[in-house]
């Protein structure tokens, strides 16, 4: 059972709990911001960002399609800034113009390139691939310690937890003028605080976090995860600290619990086959949110 | 004739034609309906609406299987989608009402949630009966191949249904989205009126699931009432222009789709109504940004002529470039500098507005003034001419002290 885990289950449980929890921490303060919708509209643009970047370099290769991906998505945020600006159109509308071009023209590209040979299809973008992330080299716990094993790690768990790292120590950076704009903008301003940089800043951070996470796990899960579980801890707390704590336990509960549910549920029911974990997850972060409207202690604005 | 030419024409056969039609009429329905919701601030209701869809799709699938029917049976599918998206639409509902969370939040959520769960769904038809799943992931993206006879008919006869209910319904639903306020003062039911709003919303979705696919049918619902704000202030032409964006879309983006196996549909319909927004962003004649970069360089040569010969008539050098060249260009000065007789004379008028504006301002009260604070306008048509005899008496005044 031990070594059948650490083979199998707990590269995609650790790939999915970093993936969760990098996406529903920007998630806290897109919320705040009442952007929550910006993680939507950039994991749908993410598509065309890296069919094109296939297209310039034929290979389905990470960093290409992470630049691709990263490019998309700050070409998305310039036109819904140009649509609201130039034709004073408001922000819902300007998204829903932008990423359903952006990600129609994804689709047709797609469909007009030779991509039979390569892994690289609409599904695959919408569910990931998390089941098939799994650790060939390791027999067992002790192969944590075994560096000819760890190199076999597939290479989407040190890029995740690079992304995760990056953006806790960039929250951590900019803690307190990120709170204080949030919360404040026209004080935050006057206090000296670029509130402009510092919005577009975390859209970047969300994108970047969206693309890492969006090549292992699909785009479900980032849009659930930059919503769902940060909004679930909206629910539990007036103090934004707390709510960035219970936001990564419902994240990491979402991934692992959904994981699981996903790989071995059917089994209980007495089905062979698993279903799809990256939308279980979303399913099971869903679930959490609902029961935290129901009994969340701040669920009721005052 | 070519393909496309015949598609066009809707000669590509009796499947493509009536889907054309179809699209033409999801289309006009899409872009009217999407203008109250554009209008009443909800366009993205829609998106959540159509990605809850999926699990509705799967489950009647599966229902469909277990009673020993085809899982394929588009009819099925269809009930099946209506019933989740209902259910998505109520949750969205519940949560801005009851919760203190806010509108974009619950859509983001239920249709992240709802699309995961639908994907499980999916997931689990593909293990339960191996190879019968085909064709549940065209209502992702919309497809048209292989569509049967039956389906292509249902697809036209409920797209003209849906014209045929906002037709009914348009005076209400702009009363409602242009102002709710009034609507209720006058014994419109907004509750009814945006329930109905919803229904056809919800309609539109689900008869275009199969055209558009469910990430893309928003597109229909937004891209054109944007495009149509565009032209027009009044609420009831933006809705007649946005049904003929969406109608134009819908035809040509599936007439197009029909001359080639690779050209999905539900994305070529998004990218000719993409194509109709940006010719309206770029080239209307009010809102346009064209129009507006027209209208900001005239401004901008008014306020030099004005500062140029304002200087002239004070004998002052000029030194801005732009204020010697409009000048010049309209023939003000020579280009050594020296005023022409029309110069002089618009000088001097130019001098002599601007002094009575300012013994305007000090005498009358500012809510008095007819136009606040813009100087440039020439002051004789603004005031009465007793009020102007009064201005010049102050002028005069002020000279002889």
């Amino acid at each position: 059972m031990g070594s059948e885990f650490v083979q199998l289950s707990l590269t995609p449980i650790l790939i999915g709990v970093l993936a969760a929890v990098a996406c529903a921490l920007p998630g806290n303060f897109l919320l705040l911001r009442r952007q929550a919708l910006i993680g939507d509209a950039i994991s749908h643009v993410v598509l065309p960002g890296i069919v094109i970047a296939f297209l310039i370099t034929g290979m389905v290769a990470t960093w290409p399609m992470i630049l691709g991906a990263a490019g998309a998505a700050v070409v998305a945020v310039v036109m819904i800034e140009a649509i609201k600006r130039l034709g004073r159109i408001e922000p819902g509308a300007a998204m829903g113009v932008t990423f359903t071009t952006l990600f129609a023209a994804g689709v047709l590209i797609l469909e007009q390139t030779d991509t039979s040979s390569v892994h690289l299809d609409v599904q695959h973008a919408l569910y990931g691939n998390l089941e098939s992330l799994i650790w060939f080299d390791a027999v067992g716990w002790g192969s944590l310690f075994d560096l000819a094993a760890l190199a076999g790690l597939p290479t989407e768990l040190p890029r995740m937890a690079v992304v995760s790292v990056i953006v806790v120590v960039l929250l951590v950076l900019f803690w307190r003028p990120l709170k204080i704009s949030t919360f404040d903008e026209g004080y935050a301003a006057t206090i000296g605080i670029p509130v402009t940089v510092l919005g577009i800043g975390l859209v970047i951070v969300a994108a970047v976090a969206a693309v890492a996470a969006f090549d292992a796990v699909g785009s479900i899960i980032v849009i659930a995860m930059f919503i769902c579980p940060p909004a679930a801890a909206r629910l539990m707390t007036d103090r934004l600290e707390r709510q960035i704590w219970w936001s990564v336990l419902f994240a990491a509960t979402a991934a692992v619990a959904g994981y699981v549910l996903a790989g071995y549920g059917p089994q209980w029911l007495g089905r062979a086959d698993s279903v799809s974990a990256a939308g279980m997850i979303a399913t099971v972060s869903g679930l959490i949110l609902a029961v935290a409207c129901c009994v969340g202690p701040h669920r009721r604005a005052r | 004739m070519s393909a496309l030419t015949q598609a066009l024409t809707l000669g590509a056969g009796y499947n493509a034609a009536l889907v054309t039609v179809g699209a033409a009429l999801l289309g006009g329905a899409a872009g009217s309906v999407g203008t109250f919701m554009f209008l009443r601030k909800r366009a993205l209701v829609s998106d959540a609406l159509a990605h809850s869809t999926l699990p509705g799709i799967a489950i009647a699938f599966m229902v469909m299987v277990a009673l020993g029917g085809d899982g394929r049976n588009l009819p099925g599918l269809l009930a099946g989608s209506a019933i989740s998206a209902a259910i998505g639409l109520v949750a969205v509902d519940l949560i801005t009402r009851h919760t203190r969370l806010a509108q974009d939040a619950a859509i983001g959520a239920v249709l992240s949630v709802f699309f995961g769960f639908g994907v499980v769904c999916l997931t689990a038809i593909q293990t339960m009966t191996a190879g019968r799943q085909a064709g549940l992931e065209t209502f992702l993206l919309g497809s048209t191949a292989g569509m049967l006879y039956s389906d292509a008919l249902l697809i036209a006869a409920s797209a003209a249904l849906c014209v045929a209910g906002v037709f009914i319904l348009r005076r209400p639903m702009t009363i409602v989205a242009f102002d709710a306020g009034f609507a209720e003062t006058s014994g419109i039911s907004v509750r009814a009126v945006d329930f109905a709003m919803t229904s056809l919303v919800l309609a539109v979705t689900v008869v275009g699931l199969k055209l558009v696919g469910l990430v893309l049918i928003v597109a229909l619902l937004i891209i054109p009432p944007v495009a149509a704000r565009f032209w027009s202030e009044r609420s009831e032409r933006v809705m007649l222009l946005a049904a003929a964006f969406g109608a134009a879309s819908g035809y040509v983006g599936a007439a197009v789709s029909a001359t080639a196996p690779a050209l999905p549909t539900g994305a070529l319909i998004v990218l000719t109504a993409f194509g109709f927004f940006a010719v309206s962003i770029l080239f209307s004649p009010h809102r346009g940004v064209l129009a507006q970069i027209v209208m900001r360089r005239r401004t901008s040569v008014r306020v030099h002529r004005r500062q140029g010969l304002l200087a002239l008539a004070k004998d002052e050098p000029i030194y801005d470039r732009m204020t010697l060249a409009v000048l010049l260009r309209e023939g003000l000065v020579r280009p050594d500098g020296v005023m022409t007789e029309a110069g002089e004379a618009q000088a001097a008028h130019a001098s002599r507005d601007e002094a009575r504006w300012r013994v305007a301002a000090a005498l009358f009260e500012p809510a008095a003034l007819p136009v606040r604070g813009d100087p440039l306008i020439p002051i004789d048509g603004l005031f009465t001419d007793d009020q102007i005899a009064v201005i010049d008496a102050h002028l005069a005044g002020a000279k002889g002290a």
